[in-house]
């Protein structure tokens, strides 16, 4: 098993915490597992990405040309990678950031309307836990109990208080993806 | 004990120097290694093992502060990124030459210049064939995994003290940024200055009543005794080359075609291979994980058997001189690289060695 995963949005949408929160997770299950962001002179509000692989072998480049899945949070971030989707995959989107929607037919298209979920339940930065749930659902490539784990790990000890929360918002995003 | 965790290169090697041992840690923060710094501040280990991290001026007097930790026979460390490691190049050469060990930590960046943040490894030559002035080499290590920069740490200082001679890590952004799963080694004490004396006789840590004073120094006033130096540190690094190879080699046994890379784009080309080895194409990788002392013999030993060579660099062409001189013309040796801190896809590795070797 092999997933190669490309989480994109705006810097401060928490795009890569969520990487790395999966990665931990991945790392939880036993797996090999890279985190590689896209870094250089960033800002917030810029556009932010990450590149996570999941393997249950020693993982080559983690340079990639092509994803499984593709996590596109705003419009340029689905402008630059729809193209890079391998026939077959999936893109998962929240249509609070774009102005149009994908145009490939030998993908899948999900949506989550993660940003609307999280005002509606008065946690705006659970946003991005919210969107991993999604993930999970469709791609259930590491177990809830590791994710968890996983955040656990992430989340300095003073905001473990959270954890429930988080769990929570998990539990939405699975509730409300769907595909289109 | 051993633990797991999800790190990025960078500190990883900050949580390896503490666990090492190390004593002292002395830097300027640059792009893309400023993390090194910051872990090791965020640990605070001169709370637990004592060991000192130090912000310096400049990377002029980190290094120089190295210098004096380093005549005490402390395990002592410095990191940077290009620019701050061309600042360092004086100092370096004064400790090769007072033959002190020291661990010198450079996450290359896109340059000359100012240059980028961007991945590069345009320092191969500055790094292997000496970079400050006179006639000296350091043993340089070249990691290609989270896992690696925290395992050369120790590697790494312990080549130092073996033949007291500076050990220098090349990484890039690419490692010092990407995270990974790390085993993390067990904590060592740091060791105590009589062990130091016991260890390192030459240290300059108090003359005792039984003998000379110790002198570190790379001055000497008459030419012969210069000479004399310049024999023994050549002698070390023909050891050096003779006991301290190390490569991985995957896929090479029945190789037509070789891909030489070191540090992340070895990675890049491990890719290029197993794509090119299911269109067919018998494609190995040579990985120098030593690019001093570099595998010539290894070199010299595919080249019996390959059909052609495909150096892959982030730079106009550096360690590719160094293939070309194992392989003295009896295959072809191929270049292929991308500069300033553009990074090649596996895709466009395969089709240059399609395009330059297989034809």
């Amino acid at each position: 098993m092999k997933k190669e995963i490309i989480i994109a949005g705006f810097g401060g949408q928490g795009v890569l915490s969520m990487g790395k929160i999966l990665a931990y997770s991945g790392l939880l299950q036993g797996k090999e597992v890279t985190w590689m962001p896209s870094y250089g002179p960033e800002q917030r509000g810029g556009t932010a990405n990450v590149t996570v692989i999941l393997s249950d072998e020693r993982i080559s480049s983690p340079i990639l040309t092509s994803y499984d899945v593709a996590i596109l949070l705003n419009q340029p971030s689905l402008d630059k990678f729809e193209p890079k989707i391998k026939p077959g995959g999936i893109i998962i989107l929240d249509s609070n950031g774009i102005s149009r929607f994908p145009e490939r037919k030998d993908i899948k298209v999900y949506q989550i309307d993660a940003m609307e979920a999280a005002q509606k339940a008065n946690s705006p930065k659970t946003f991005n836990m919210i969107v991993l749930g999604g993930l999970l659902k469709i791609v259930p490539v590491v177990k809830l109990e590791n994710v968890m784990l996983g955040l656990k790990k992430t989340l300095p000890e003073r905001h473990h208080k959270l954890l429930p929360l988080n769990e929570q918002a998990i539990q939405i995003g699975m509730d409300i993806i769907h595909e289109i | 004990m051993e633990e797991i965790r999800l790190m990025k290169g960078n500190e990883a090697i900050a949580e390896a120097a503490i666990r090492y041992g190390c004593d002292g840690y002395f830097g300027y923060p640059i792009t893309p290694q400023s993390e090194i710094m910051e872990t090791l501040m965020e640990l605070q280990p001169w709370k637990t093992t004592g060991m000192v991290v130090l912000q310096a001026e400049s990377e002029v007097s980190a290094i120089n502060m190295v210098y004096g930790g380093a005549g005490c026979g402390k395990s002592v460390m410095t990191s940077s990124s290009s620019p701050g490691v061309s600042l360092k190049q004086e100092g370096i050469s004064y400790i090769a030459c007072a033959e002190l060990p020291c661990l010198i930590v450079n996450v290359m960046r896109g340059g000359p210049g100012l240059g980028t943040i961007q991945p590069s490894q345009a320092d191969y030559f500055q790094a292997v064939k000496g970079g400050g002035h006179g006639d000296y080499r350091l043993i340089v290590l070249a990691p290609s995994s989270v896992q690696e920069m925290a395992d050369f740490v120790a590697l790494g200082f312990d080549l130092a003290f073996k033949y007291r001679t500076p050990s220098m890590i090349i990484a890039d952004g690419i490692i010092g940024q990407m995270m990974e799963k790390v085993i993390l080694p067990p904590y060592r004490p740091r060791r105590t200055n009589d062990e130091i004396r016991q260890q390192c006789p030459w240290a300059t840590l108090g003359k005792p009543d039984n003998r000379e004073r110790n002198v570190t120094t790379s001055l000497a006033l008459e030419a012969e005794e210069m000479e004399r130096t310049n024999l023994r540190l050549q002698a070390k690094y023909k050891e050096i080359c003779e006991n301290e190879v190390r490569f991985e080699a995957v896929n090479c046994d029945d190789a037509d075609f070789v891909l030489i890379a070191f540090g992340s784009i070895a990675r890049v080309c491990m890719s290029a291979m197993e794509i090119g080895r299911k269109e067919g194409l018998k494609i190995g990788v040579l990985r120098p994980i030593t690019l001093y002392p570099f595998p010539t013999l290894k070199i010299q030993e595919l080249a019996k058997k390959a059909k052609g060579i495909l150096t892959v660099e982030l730079s106009a062409g550096q360690m590719v001189e160094d293939v070309r001189l194992a392989v003295n013309g009896s295959i072809p040796v191929e270049f292929y690289g991308r500069m300033g801190g553009v990074v090649p896809t596996p895709e466009e590795v395969l089709e240059q060695l399609k395009k330059q070797l297989v034809k």
